[in-house]
């Protein structure tokens, strides 16, 4: 394995010293591409007083190229499909390599307390969404209580 | 289909105006495809009296990629010159306008700020290049995180208009991503998340190498194809050409096969882009049936030949061995697998089955018919189609073989060169003829059974016996001379009334198109 590129020993560093609020991320020790990440549910959400665990990959391309970020937990929004995989434009298409793992956290934290199901990367879970709110919102909270506590 | 009287008159001519976003003016008598190409051109100026031009057919012109780069510095040129831009944010706003350029200036005159901003360029005001003062003390590069002294600044970073600065190995390996993987070109923005600004082509050039820069002007040209609708690629292989036609917009084609033949010598269609000519099937019925048939005509092949349908439920049934007593696994009938009724009949005959004609076996069998029709049907235009589509590609070795007899002829029958050309000129006939007809069994199968429909059917009858009976001379042996006189003449004239069939098959159907005369069973 190649030596760690200057800016991902910086974007670690920081990440450690300050994280944003409800956020950690720390890389494993035998792979410091590979981030072990917890996010906690927004406050007012129905993913309130859960946390999230999610896998990060720096790949060889990074910067240039997005990470690639997956949940660990099991979670109920319609962006985020059974096996954690996420619909977030910049994790695609809006990726920039200004962008940095601190940015990506937080929108993904943004995502949970802003679900979009016109977007859906869950199809049974966004239909659920939009045909009936406060089902899906309650299922939502279920999950949350029965995994992520 | 509805009509709207304008189009009744189906008449194309100078009042014809279809806005192509580039200027006619001094192009709009020159017409390429209605001449012959050059080499006869030089050899028989009296075929200068070319071919009438029918209704249904369209006007093209063959373009060099040079042309379209052309085509594309011109409007280009115009643009900078009427708005008072530099050329690189000329060529940005066109792209952004889909080389619209009408409608570029009226927004760009309503609001040149927001139009500049909106295509992602420096507002009028400022430079294209960032003008805030370099930072004075060490900068680090927020993509790499390397440091620069403020001395190497100027050397080492570069910002645009928007003041994002990067290092220039970050921009280069940022360009150069998105060029080579992404297949990007006239739309990449600069590197800082949320902002729009287009990197212009002069800084590609200063940041990436030679063949990158390459690649990005091949993607441009490309986009500026595919943003055009009056041009298209010709789809042949390293065929570079590229193709003009301004009568075949999109909305034209439930009335129009645009054909056009290509200076490789090949044809496509100009409105999907089929690599050969789908005459007289519009692009939208090819591309349902092509679909169709991938999905369908295997399994139904092998459906038809190996399956019946259980007489309960309609269950697919493939009967691998065994006697003739047949239990569906998903209803449970009995039934016999001879005569399709059920077995509690069959008494003790077991193995034997002589009941065809007993009513319960016919009625058994007349659902399953019902069952099995429209499979039957599609089948049977599907059969059709196929072996045009298979005779069509073993037509290189038609003219192999007709070759060797042009030969023999030659030799055994003391004709010259020029006598014996009629034969390889039937054989042009021949695949024409069976391409037309190929298409011909897509037609009729999207086709409403109504009177019409048996017109259709009428012709391509007669067109696919004419074709068959010359087929049939053109495999005839070559006995002595006298022979070879009365074959010639009968291969002549046989070729003559195929063509005569083919040309009233096309151009019936065609008209059809225009005067609405075609009712297809599907959704329009």
């Amino acid at each position: 394995m190649s030596a760690l590129p200057k800016r991902i020993l910086k974007e670690t560093e920081r990440l450690m010293a300050d994280s944003p609020p409800g956020i950690s991320a720390a890389p494993k020790d035998d792979n410091l591409r590979h981030f072990d990440v917890t996010v906690a549910g927004p406050e007012s959400s129905p993913y309130e007083g859960g946390v999230f665990k999610l896998e990060l990959f720096l790949p060889e391309e990074y910067p240039m190229n997005p990470p690639k970020v997956r949940f660990l937990t099991k979670i109920y929004h319609p962006n985020i499909d059974k096996l954690g995989r996420i619909c977030l434009d910049i994790l695609k298409d809006k990726w920039s390599p200004a962008l940095q793992i601190r940015t990506v956290l937080l929108s993904i934290q943004a995502l949970l307390g802003a679900p979009n199901p016109d977007d859906p990367l869950a199809n049974d879970v966004a239909q659920n969404w939009k045909e009936n709110q406060s089902a899906a919102i309650a299922q939502a909270r279920e999950w949350t209580r029965q995994y992520a506590q | 289909m509805s009509s709207d009287g304008d189009n009744d008159d189906f008449v194309y001519d100078d009042e014809y105006e279809y806005d192509d976003g580039f200027d006619q003016d001094e192009e709009a008598d020159e017409i390429d495809s209605t001449s012959e190409p050059d080499v006869y051109d030089a050899l028989s100026p009296a075929i200068e009296e070319a071919p009438q031009k029918k209704p249904y057919d369209v006007t093209w012109k063959v373009k060099t990629l040079q042309e379209i780069i052309d085509m594309q510095n011109k409007e280009i040129k115009k643009i900078q010159s009427v708005l008072e831009v530099p050329p690189s944010s000329a060529a940005v706003l066109l792209r952004h306008y889909a080389w619209n350029s009408e409608k570029l200036q009226e927004q760009f005159w309503n609001d040149p700020a927001t139009a500049l901003q909106e295509a992602g360029l420096s507002p009028p005001s400022s430079p294209t290049t960032s003008t805030q003062p370099l930072p004075s003390g060490p900068f680090e590069c927020p993509v790499c995180c390397m440091d620069y002294d403020a001395a190497s600044l100027e050397k080492n970073t570069y910002a645009m208009g928007c003041g994002h600065r990067f290092c220039k190995d970050c921009w280069t390996e940022y360009l150069t991503g998105k060029i080579k993987a992404e297949g990007e070109s006239g739309n990449i923005q600069c590197m800082e998340d949320g902002c729009s600004r287009i990197v212009r082509e002069e800084v590609i050039d200063e940041m990436v190498a030679a063949d990158v820069f390459k690649k990005y002007h091949n993607l441009l040209n490309a986009a500026f194809v595919a943003d055009s609708p009056n041009l298209r690629w010709c789809p042949h292989p390293d065929c570079q050409y590229i193709i003009e036609c301004n009568q075949a917009p999109t909305r034209m084609l439930d009335q129009l096969v645009p054909t056009v033949e290509c200076k490789c010598g090949n044809e496509l269609c100009f409105g999907c882009g089929h690599p050969a000519s789908h005459r007289p099937v519009l692009c939208r019925v090819v591309k349902m049936w092509e679909k169709k048939c991938a999905d369908d005509s295997e399994t139904a092949n092998w459906l038809q030949a190996n399956t019946k349908e259980c007489g309960k439920c309609n269950s697919t049934i493939e009967k691998n061995g065994g006697c003739n007593h047949m239990t569906c696994k998903k209803c449970k009938w009995e039934f016999c697998w001879v005569c399709m009724g059920p077995w509690s009949e069959h008494g003790t005959s077991w193995y034997q089955c002589n009941r065809f004609d007993e009513k319960s076996g016919v009625d058994a069998r007349d659902t399953q018919a019902k069952s099995r029709a429209s499979l039957d049907r599609y089948l049977h235009y599907f059969n059709r189609w196929a072996n045009h589509e298979h005779s069509a590609k073993l037509d290189a070795e038609f003219y192999k073989k007709t070759e060797k007899k042009m030969e023999q002829m030659q030799n055994s029958g003391n004709l010259s060169w020029i006598e014996v050309q009629f034969a390889k000129q039937a054989v042009d006939v021949v695949i024409k003829a069976r391409i037309t007809l190929k298409w011909s069994y897509c037609m009729a199968f999207y086709l409403k059974r109504n009177n019409m429909t048996e017109l259709f059917e009428d012709n391509q009858r007669d067109l696919e016996r004419a074709v068959e009976n010359l087929g049939y001379l053109l495999e005839q042996n070559i006995i002595d001379t006298d022979s070879i006189a009365k074959l010639r003449s009968d291969i002549t004239n046989q070729a003559a009334y195929v063509q005569k069939r083919h040309d009233i098959l096309m151009d019936d159907t065609l008209k059809g198109y225009l005067e609405r005369r075609w009712e297809f069973a599907i959704p329009t």
